[in-house]
């Protein structure tokens, strides 16, 4: 493990991108910093500007007036970086699949690395995803990870 | 003096929705104001459209998150508008409970982004921490954290069990001793007192005439409230008081949603202690043609749904007004003339939302052009010249 990630994952900062969601997704998000779930534990801190982040959580279906800007935000962000899809929107546009302003999921425009399924996740699904992916990739096998299961 | 223009957004951390405001500052002075919308458009209207009258309800859920009971609970009132129905006393009840526990957690949620607005992160911890309690309660009485799907045309989904009730009570209960410090803190603080008195007013005869809604216009002396001025559900069976002040300033909102939070607690708890027997739900056979509204005073203000039925199961128009639709532009009376520090706090005192808000939506290919009201009356009237022509008028 290179020397960057090493620091990534020993506090990994994180931006949130909300892509049209409906704000719930957001909320939890936000939850998990407050005390009760506290996700600072894990060294987890909310970023301002995408600029200091290392760890970009999506939500929501991606709008066709959002998709160019996801694309630049994705650009500004340091590599090397995570990309997590939270919630059943950024995963598969949900219950919107038929809007005629959601045309692909998030994994069509970015390159995600971990998903977090659930209208909306609760805190504890969202901070086990987050475990999840430092885990895999302290293992070396975040790359691997979709071809085995 | 020179003028600069201060980009925020869409993607900022003020807020965790996109939205994109250009502020227009002279020194430190704001002299003008543009807000774009648009990133969180995703046709629900249309959505709704092609689902039956059951599904469109939790479509409609789907709008915000944080209203995840206003919407259906409008949505429900104008399906049952056009069929001229009355669902059962104890069906009343339990989607007056359930909208009350919403608009405590929803005004805890504001209170905790406003502290965390004006850089005062304690008052945003203890805020969310209580709120949290008001989610175990919504979690014991509809199954889920945020979007309850308890809301159905004719009643609602889920019964409350009777064994539940001490329990939510007792949870209830232990908030208020919290919820009575959060309040002192919140109103005998001197910072927040500087923060906020006197910031960003919006007179009576503003709110007025920018048909503000809600607290915003509740914080300027406009009594308005759909609970009291127009009762459905339990509400004319309740006491309780309509919170209302005359100052219109930043502080006088956060005021007022904190003591609404009381009132809350209070048709919450005797909602839950004299939960009338019966069924929860009536049969609905089938919908008649016809057209029907529904209003619910959401935590921000009045919602207002509109369906139109031709006779099959689904709706062939679900029209939807959120709150934040009128109290955005109250932006253009708040903002201007304040310093841009006080900014970020007078943006987010309205508690806009807009997942709510993002209705309609037009442009080009590249994003570029939105047409206008008249545009899209042209565009309906040349619709409809071609129609007639195609079918030979
Ligand atoms: S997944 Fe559900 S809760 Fe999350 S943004 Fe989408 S509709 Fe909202």
């Amino acid at each position: 493990m290179s020397l960057k990630l090493t620091a990534l994952l020993k506090s990994p900062w994180v931006f949130h991108l909300s892509t049209g969601s409906c704000n719930n997704c957001d909320i939890e998000i936000i939850d998990c910093l407050t005390p009760r779930f506290d996700i600072e534990r894990f060294g987890m801190l909310l970023a301002g500007s995408i600029k200091h982040a290392d760890v970009l959580l999506v939500t929501g279906s991606a709008n066709r007036k959002c998709i160019p800007r996801i694309k630049r935000v994705y650009e500004q962000m340091p590599k090397p970086c995570f990309v997590v899809a939270i919630g059943e929107c950024a995963l598969s546009r949900g219950m919107f699949i038929h809007s005629y302003n959601c045309p692909v999921p998030i994994d069509h425009i970015l390159p995600v690395d971990a998903y977090i399924p659930g209208c909306p996740p609760k805190p504890e699904a969202i901070i086990a995803g987050a475990v999840k992916l430092i885990e895999k990739v302290k293992n070396g096998t975040a790359k691997k990870a979709k071809n085995e299961k | 003096m020179a003028k600069t223009i201060v980009p925020i957004g869409p993607y900022h951390p003020l807020q965790e929705e996109p939205e994109f405001f250009k502020l227009t500052v002279e020194g430190e002075r704001v002299v003008a104001i543009d807000v774009h919308v648009g990133y969180n458009h995703r046709g629900i209207e249309k959505i709704s459209e092609m689902k039956t009258f059951d599904q469109s309800v939790y479509t409609v859920e789907r709008i915000c998150g944080i209203c995840s009971t206003s919407h259906p609970f409008a949505c429900v009132q104008a399906v049952e508008d056009i069929i001229l129905m009355e669902v059962p006393d104890r069906a009343k009840y339990i989607r007056t409970i359930i909208a009350e526990g919403e608009r405590i957690h929803s005004h805890l949620l504001w209170l905790g982004l406003a502290g965390h607005f004006l850089g005062y992160n304690t008052v945003f911890m203890w805020a969310w921490k209580l709120r949290e309690e008001i989610l175990d309660v919504m979690e014991i009485l509809s199954g889920n954290r945020n979007n309850y799907a308890m809301f159905t045309p004719g009643g609602v989904r889920r019964d409350i069990k009777a064994e539940d009730i001490p329990v939510v009570l007792k949870k209830v209960d232990s908030i208020l001793p919290t919820l009575d410090m959060l309040k002192k803190a919140v109103m005998d603080d001197p910072v927040l007192h500087a923060r906020t008195k006197g910031v960003g007013i919006l007179t009576r005869d503003e709110a007025i005439s920018f048909s503000a809604l809600g607290p915003t216009a509740r914080a300027s002396g406009v009594a308005k409230d759909v609970r009291k001025d127009a009762p459905y559900a339990a509400y004319d069976q309740v006491d309780w008081k309509m919170i209302v002040t005359q100052n219109g300033d930043v502080f006088d909102k956060l005021a007022i949603r904190v003591l609404e939070t009381f009132e809350s607690v209070k048709i919450m708890k005797y909602c839950l202690t004299h939960l009338p027997g019966g069924e929860i739900k009536e049969r609905i056979k089938n919908i008649p043609p016809g057209e029907g509204i529904g209003t619910h005073e959401a935590p921000r203000g009045e919602v207002f749904h509109y369906v139109r039925s031709d006779g099959t199961n689904r709706p062939v128009r679900h029209k939807i007004r959120a709150p934040t639709y009128m109290n955005l532009p109250t932006y253009k009376a708040t903002i201007i003339g304040e310093t841009i520090s006080d900014a970020t706090i007078i943006l987010a005192a309205i508690d806009p939302c807009y997942c709510c808000t993002e209705r309609l939506a037009v442009r080009d290919m590249k994003g570029k052009k939105l047409f206008n009201g008249e545009d899209l009356v042209r565009l309906s009237q040349e619709k409809t010249m071609q129609l007639k022509k195609k079918m030979g008028f």
